[in-house]
């Protein structure tokens, strides 16, 4: 299927990616290519088939609710940019 | 003994244990070779003083008799693994001056085991590619290139594999999504080997596509990658897909015997694409392995074919949900300039990812978006689930699977980088079995017209790494690849 420009303006903002004007039309072409591509698996009858959600039908293990580390905050923040007594900064919210 | 920088990990334990050398020298001549080389731009980052540090260490524990299985073997780590207060980036600008407060298990237990980590590799964007050409630290050239022409090293583990093909580390680490260890080892003429999803934990390795993420080792014999799989890998409780499973002794797996083997070839793999020199050496190696009493039998892939595109769908998938952990916030780059939260997200995440990663972020996003996830996301899954059946129904009649690792030899800087599509299809030999979670390999078998390196691939049962290493392990002996590489001046 091929997008078109307000499709892919769409999808860069639920991905949170800001595309320059001039780069819509790049990107609508390669995406719709791949796009194009991938329609090959409609050959494939998947009647009745269970979709893969896992490797070799493993279960994610569980444990128990327990804490088993913490109190490290200051290396929690450590990479970040900007931060303010152990908390990440960020620009204003509410107003 | 020829120089130090041409042994590989078991002659370097057999060197550091009869005293021939010491970790020390060993480490300072791979130093010395990865400062002086101007050329491949395999490594983005070494720290000597540390190293060196870590060598005086080992040779102090061998002093003492406290030896490691790898005490003193010096290893190249692809940059995707975090390593405690060293700088790691995945080869993206939006991780920029990232430093992990922890270590990936994986490269906790090589520290653990004595290994010297030499320096950080190369590696296409956040593992996206095939090339190494999306790395935002330059190309990374194959050292097999020749005069005018420049080859890429494959990827996306392609500063690994470059590194081990040119003598700059003993073995190095690499991560296989969908080929990354494999491809990259297939181009530059060594040996790559993918475990099965879950023998190695994914703890501390930074995220592309989860269901199929795995590390494994670059080496230049299959021995030697035996040795180091064996150290990395076992249960992890920091990743819920660990396997709690015994690991075996997988250097004697190595030296068993393949007459009871049978060995599968897919007819499938048979396509129009495959260069003749790959043809002759997969036909080759099918003769190899009959004439060492192995079982050959013809099987069916059906569903082969769609690998490729379900792949393009499911990793994509992960990767948007993956990625989304880079705002700009919590680590790495932070754009300039910003009006609000959203902009800041969307600003720092235009400015972090190059195209590779965006083009996959988007599609990822598309797939996954409402109207769309039946159609794609959810038809990719249950593709998954056929091409798992056909590997199920294989491995009923035979023991492992032999297949060429890449259609074609290496080719040139940039031939390929225009076209998405056109790069994907060099996976095409991988992606099954990453889909499937099963233990490949890919070992050196041959040269084509131009002298470039060719690789067979075998493909083996889950957790059955024994079967493949044996069976690679005639293959090595019968292909002599070394004698290729010291006709070719790869080594002297």
């Amino acid at each position: 299927m091929s997008l078109d420009r307000a499709t892919v303006i769409r999808i860069a903002n639920l991905a949170k990616i800001h595309i320059d004007d001039s780069e819509i039309d790049i990107f609508t072409r390669e995406l719709s290519q791949i796009l194009n591509w991938v329609e090959q698996l409609n050959e494939v009858d998947v009647k009745n088939v269970k979709p893969m959600t896992g490797v070799s039908g493993m279960s994610l293990r569980e444990r128990e609710d327990e804490v088993l580390d913490g109190g490290y905050a200051d290396k929690i923040v450590k990479n970040s940019k900007e931060k303010k007594k152990n908390s990440f900064s960020v620009p204003k919210v509410i107003e | 003994m020829g120089k130090l920088s041409d042994l590989g990990v078991e002659e370097v334990i057999n060197g550091l244990s009869n005293k021939s050398f010491s970790a020390k020298e060993l480490v300072q001549t791979y130093i010395d070779k990865i400062l002086e080389d101007k050329i491949l731009n395999a490594f983005v980052r070494v720290n000597p003083e540390k190293s060196l540090k870590n060598a005086e260490l080992s040779d102090d524990r061998r002093k003492r008799n406290k030896v490691l299985p790898l005490d003193g073997v010096p290893i190249a780590v692809k940059d995707i693994f975090c390593t405690k207060n060293e700088e790691t980036n995945a080869s993206s600008k939006i991780l920029e001056n990232f430093v992990p407060q922890y270590e990936s298990t994986v490269t906790r237990k090589l520290l653990e085991s004595g290994g010297i980590i030499i320096g950080k590799t190369s590696m296409d964007e956040f593992a996206m590619g095939s090339s190494n050409e999306t790395s935002n630290n330059g190309v990374v050239l194959n050292p097999w290139s020749k005069g005018e022409k420049k080859l890429v090293p494959g990827g996306s583990s392609g500063g690994s594999a470059a590194a081990v093909s040119a003598r700059l580390c003993s073995a190095a680490l690499g991560t296989d999504t969908g080929g990354s260890i494999r491809q990259p080892a297939s181009f530059c003429g060594v040996v790559g080997l993918k475990p099965t999803y879950g023998r190695c934990s994914r703890w501390g390795i930074i995220a592309f596509a989860s269901s199929l993420d795995q590390a494994g080792p670059i080496a230049r014999s299959v021995r030697d990658a035996a040795i180091i799989l064996e150290q990395i890998s076992g249960f992890d409780t920091m990743d819920s897909t660990s396997v709690d499973k015994k690991v075996p002794n997988l250097l004697t797996a190595c030296s068993q015997s393949i007459k009871e083997k049978t060995i599968g070839i897919p007819g499938e793999y048979q396509i129009s694409g495959l260069s003749d020199d790959v043809r002759n050496i997969w036909k080759q190696g099918i003769e190899w392995l009959k004439s060492a009493g192995a079982n050959i039998i013809d099987i069916s892939l059906p569903h082969t074919p769609y690998a490729l595109p379900a792949y393009y769908i499911v990793a994509p998938a992960e990767a948007s949900a993956n990625l989304a952990r880079y705002d700009g916030i919590k680590y790495g780059f932070r754009a300039n300039n910003i009006t609000s939260l959203d902009d800041l997200y969307s600003k720092t995440r235009s400015e972090g990812f190059g195209a590779e990663v965006k083009r996959r972020i988007l599609i990822g996003t598309y797939v996954l978006s409402a109207g769309y996830y039946d159609a794609y996301y959810l038809k990719a899954q249950k593709v998954r689930t056929k091409i798992v059946q056909d590997f199920n129904i294989a491995f009923e009649k035979c023991d492992a699977i032999l297949t060429p690792t890449t259609p074609a030899g290496a080719f040139e800087i940039g031939e390929k980088s225009h076209n998405p599509v056109e790069m994907y299809l060099n996976d095409i030999f991988t992606v099954p079995a990453s889909l499937a979670g099963l233990p490949a390999i890919s070992l050196p078998s041959g040269l084509d017209n131009n002298k470039r390196p060719l690789g067979l691939q075998l493909i083996g049962r889950p957790f059955d790494e024994e079967s493949i290493l044996s069976v690679a392990s005639v293959l090595e002996d019968s292909a002599n690849f070394r004698s290729m590489e010291i006709e070719q001046g790869i080594v002297s």
